[in-house]
C-alpha cells in the first residue's frame, strides 16, 4: 500500500490524497500484492499544506452493534493453526465480520489438542454437542517467498458436509483483506447472499472548519483520506466499478461537481457552470453522470459525461429538480422535485420523458435510493419533524421507517441490498447509522472526534 | 423609469411569491402574504432614504469606499428569509435597490449571490433551496437593469451556516442571502 499527497492542481484550499491500497485477492487462490506506482509531490509547501496534512492521522470509526436479527446461525470459528503470524489474526476478523452482520453468533472454542485444521477429520458430533450449525477451521503456513498461504473449510455441522474451502496466498499486510474474503464465502453460502465484508464506503468527516473525504472497509478499518479541505464535501457517489469517486466541493465557493479517481488521486472537474452543479449520480455503466444544474435557472437535471462533455438537459420543470439515481436497470431516474408544491420523488425516463410521482404520504420525502434489485425505494421521509430513513416496496407500495433516530440523511444500500447506510445525530454528533431493510439489524459507527456525514456504500469488488 | 422597473418588479414578485420546501413544525410560523401592494410604495420611500449623499455617487478621494462604509446601505449584505419563502420581504428590497444601483453605474463591478438554508432536511434539496433564494435576488438586480454577466447566483445550501445553533433564532440567521463584490470572495 502506497500514500502520497498531491495537490490538486491550484487549489489552494484542497488537499488531494493519491489512494492506491492494493486490491485485495484478485481470485480464490492467490493473491497478488499489487505494485505500487509513487508519483511525485508537485506542491510546495505552505500553510495549508502544514495544517491539512498533520491531521490526516487515522482516527478511526468504530462500529457498535445495536440491534442483532432474531435467528443467528451459530458458527464456531476455530483459530487458525499457525495464525499468531499473521496479526491480528485471521478467525478474530471473521468472526466479529459475521457477528456484525447480525446473522451469526460466534460460539467460544476451547483450546483443542490436537488442533483442528482444514485437513482434518471433523468429529461432527463434539461440534453439535457445542450447539454449533457451522464450523470454519483452517491454517496459516509461512512460504518460502516470504508469504503465506491461508486455507480454510467450511462445514455443515447439521448435514455433516463439508460446504468446500479457498487457499489464498498473501503478503502480511493482507490479512484484513483475506479475512474479508473468508467471512464473504462463508457468508454467501450459508445465507445464499453475496457478503459485502470486502467492500468500501466512503463518508466525509467534519473536524472544526476541516472536511475530509474518508475511504475505509466496510468495517471501519484502514481508513484513508481522499481529499482534505476547509470547505464542505458532500455527496460522495461511486462509480459502478469502484475506481472513481464523484462528489461536489464547495472549494471555489460554490457546489462544483468533481470525478477523483481512487487509483492515481487525479480529480477532474465534471461541472462548474455558472450557478449550482450538484447531485452527481453514476449510470449503472458508468458512462454518465446525472447531475442538478442551475446554469439555465432553478436546478435542473441534466446527464453530462464523466470528462465534462455531453451535457444534456433532462427536465424541464421550473421548480426544484435534483436528487437524481438511477434505477440498477439503467431505465429510470428518480429524483427529488417540488413541481407537485412539496419535495416528493418522482421518476422519469432516463433518456427522458415525462415524469410520475412515486411518493405520495407526507410533505416531506427526499433522497431517493433504488435498492440493488429495484425492487425498492429508500429515502428520507420527515413525519411529525421527524426525518428517517423508510423504505418503500415498489409493487405492494408498502412503506416501513427503518429507524428510530430523528436527524436522518443520505441512506445509502448496501450492494447486496441487505443493509443501509446513513448519517443521523445522536448526542448533538454527526455519526453513521446503519440497519438492515428489515429493521431488526442495526449498528453505529462512530469516530472519536468530529462529526461523520454524507455516507456511500461502495459496489462489490471486482 | 425607477418606479415603472419598481412596479415590474413588484408585480414579478407577486407572481413569484410562493412556498419554498424549508420546512418546519405545522403552524410555528405564520406566512406572510406575498410582496404585492405594499412593497412598491415602500420600496419607493426607504429608496430614498437609503441615498446617503455621499456613496452612491461613486469613489470618494481618499474615503471609504462606498461599499465598506457603514454608514451607506451598499455594506448591507444580507437578506434574510421567513421560513418556508424565498421572496425578498420589503424591507430588504431597498438594499438591493441601491446595489442595483450601483452596479448600473460600475458596470465592471461583478457580484456573487450566495443563498443559504437552515439545517434542516437533506443536504441536496437545501443546495437546490439556497439556488432559489439566490436567484431571487439575482432577478430582482436583474429587473433593476443589472447585466446578466455582472452577477452569479450560487448556492451554499446548509453548508456554511452563520448561526452555529441548533434552534429557530439559529435558523433565522442561516436561511440568508449575501451578496458580495469581486474581492471578497
Amino acid at each position: 500500500m502506497s500514500r502520497s499527497l498531491s495537490f490538486g492542481g491550484d487549489k489552494r484550499r484542497v488537499m488531494v490524497v493519491r489512494y492506491n491500497r492494493p486490491s485485495p485477492i484478485a481470485t480464490f487462490v492467490s493473491m497478488q500484492k499489487r505494485s505500487c506506482r509513487l508519483i511525485p509531490f508537485l506542491a510546495s509547501l505552505f500553510a495549508a499544506f502544514v495544517l491539512l496534512a498533520a491531521p490526516l492521522a487515522r482516527a478511526q470509526l468504530s462500529i457498535e452493534i445495536t440491534g442483532a436479527g432474531a435467528n443467528r446461525i451459530p458458527i464456531a470459528i476455530v483459530p487458525f493453526a499457525g495464525e499468531a503470524a499473521l496479526p491480528p489474526g485471521v478467525t478474530s476478523i471473521v468472526r466479529a465480520d459475521l457477528e456484525r452482520s447480525g446473522l451469526f453468533r460466534g460460539i467460544e472454542v476451547p483450546t483443542l489438542i490436537p488442533h483442528p485444521t482444514e485437513a482434518s477429520t471433523v468429529d461432527y458430533a463434539e461440534w453439535r454437542a457445542r450447539l454449533a450449525d457451522a464450523l470454519v477451521l483452517g491454517s496459516v503456513a509461512a512460504r518460502p517467498d516470504g508469504r503465506f498461504e491461508v486455507r480454510f473449510r467450511l462445514y455443515d455441522v447439521v448435514k455433516q458436509t463439508s460446504l468446500g474451502g479457498v487457499a489464498y496466498t498473501l503478503a502480511k499486510d493482507q490479512v484484513r483483506a483475506t479475512a474479508h474474503r473468508i467471512s464473504d464465502y462463508v457468508y454467501e453460502k450459508l445465507t445464499g447472499q453475496r457478503g459485502v465484508f470486502s467492500t468500501r464506503i466512503a463518508y466525509v468527516v467534519k473536524r472544526g472548519n476541516r472536511y475530509e473525504l474518508q475511504i475505509a472497509d466496510a468495517d471501519g478499518a484502514d481508513e484513508e483520506p481522499a481529499l482534505a479541505s476547509f470547505e464542505p464535501i458532500i455527496s460522495p457517489a461511486w462509480s459502478p466499478d469502484g475506481k472513481r469517486l464523484a462528489y461536489v466541493s464547495f472549494e471555489n465557493k460554490k457546489p462544483v461537481v468533481y470525478v477523483h479517481s481512487l487509483i492515481n488521486g487525479k480529480r477532474r472537474v465534471v461541472a462548474n457552470f455558472k450557478g449550482s452543479n450538484s447531485a452527481p449520480a453514476w449510470s449503472p455503466d458508468g458512462s454518465k453522470l446525472a447531475v442538478s444544474l442551475s446554469k439555465d435557472g432553478g436546478s435542473q437535471l441534466f446527464l453530462i459525461n464523466p470528462d465534462g462533455s455531453g451535457v444534456q438537459r433532462l427536465t424541464n420543470s421550473g421548480a426544484i429538480d435534483t436528487e437524481p439515481r438511477f434505477s440498477p436497470d439503467g431505465q429510470w431516474i428518480y429524483f427529488t422535485s417540488d413541481r407537485g408544491g412539496s419535495p416528493q420523488i418522482y421518476r422519469m425516463p432516463a433518456a427522458g420523458g415525462p415524469a410520475q410521482r412515486i411518493t405520495f404520504n407526507g410533505n416531506y420525502n427526499v433522497s431517493p435510493r433504488i435498492s440493488p434489485d429495484g425492487k425498492s425505494l429508500a429515502y428520507i421521509a420527515r413525519s411529525d419533524g421527524k426525518f428517517q430513513v423508510t423504505l418503500l416496496d415498489l409493487d405492494s407500495q408498502q412503506t416501513q421507517v427503518l429507524t428510530d433516530s430523528d436527524r436522518d440523511e443520505s441512506p445509502s444500500f448496501a450492494p447486496n441490498g441487505r443493509m443501509i447506510l446513513y448519517a443521523t445525530i445522536v448526542g448533538g454528533r454527526g455519526i453513521l447509522s446503519a440497519v438492515s431493510v428489515d429493521g431488526a439489524v442495526r449498528q453505529r459507527l462512530t469516530v472519536t472526534d468530529g462529526d461523520v456525514r454524507e455516507p456511500a456504500w461502495g459496489p462489490f469488488q471486482q | 423609469m425607477r418606479p415603472i422597473l419598481i412596479l415590474v418588479l413588484t408585480a414579478m414578485l407577486a407572481a413569484c411569491a410562493g412556498a419554498s420546501r424549508e420546512q418546519s413544525p405545522a403552524g410555528v410560523e405564520e406566512r406572510s402574504p406575498g410582496a404585492a401592494g405594499a412593497g412598491g410604495a415602500q420600496s419607493q420611500a426607504v429608496q430614498g432614504a437609503g441615498v446617503s449623499g455621499t456613496a452612491l455617487g461613486g469613489q470618494q478621494a481618499g474615503g471609504l469606499s462606498p461599499l465598506k462604509d457603514p454608514n451607506n446601505i451598499l455594506s448591507k449584505r444580507s437578506i434574510y428569509y421567513d421560513f418556508d419563502k424565498y421572496d425578498v420581504k420589503d424591507e430588504y428590497k431597498p438594499i438591493i435597490e441601491a446595489h442595483a444601483k450601483y452596479l448600473r453605474e460600475h458596470p465592471e463591478a461583478k457580484m456573487l449571490i450566495q443563498g443559504n438554508t437552515d439545517e434542516r432536511g437533506s443536504r441536496e434539496y437545501n443546495v437546490a433551496l439556497g439556488q432559489r433564494r439566490a436567484d431571487g435576488v439575482k432577478n430582482m438586480l436583474k429587473l433593476l437593469g443589472v447585466r446578466d454577466d455582472q452577477v452569479e447566483a450560487v448556492s451554499l445550501g446548509e453548508e456554511k451556516p452563520k448561526a452555529q445553533g441548533h434552534d429557530e433564532e439559529a435558523y433565522a440567521q442561516n436561511r440568508r442571502c449575501d451578496m458580495l463584490y469581486q474581492g471578497e470572495y
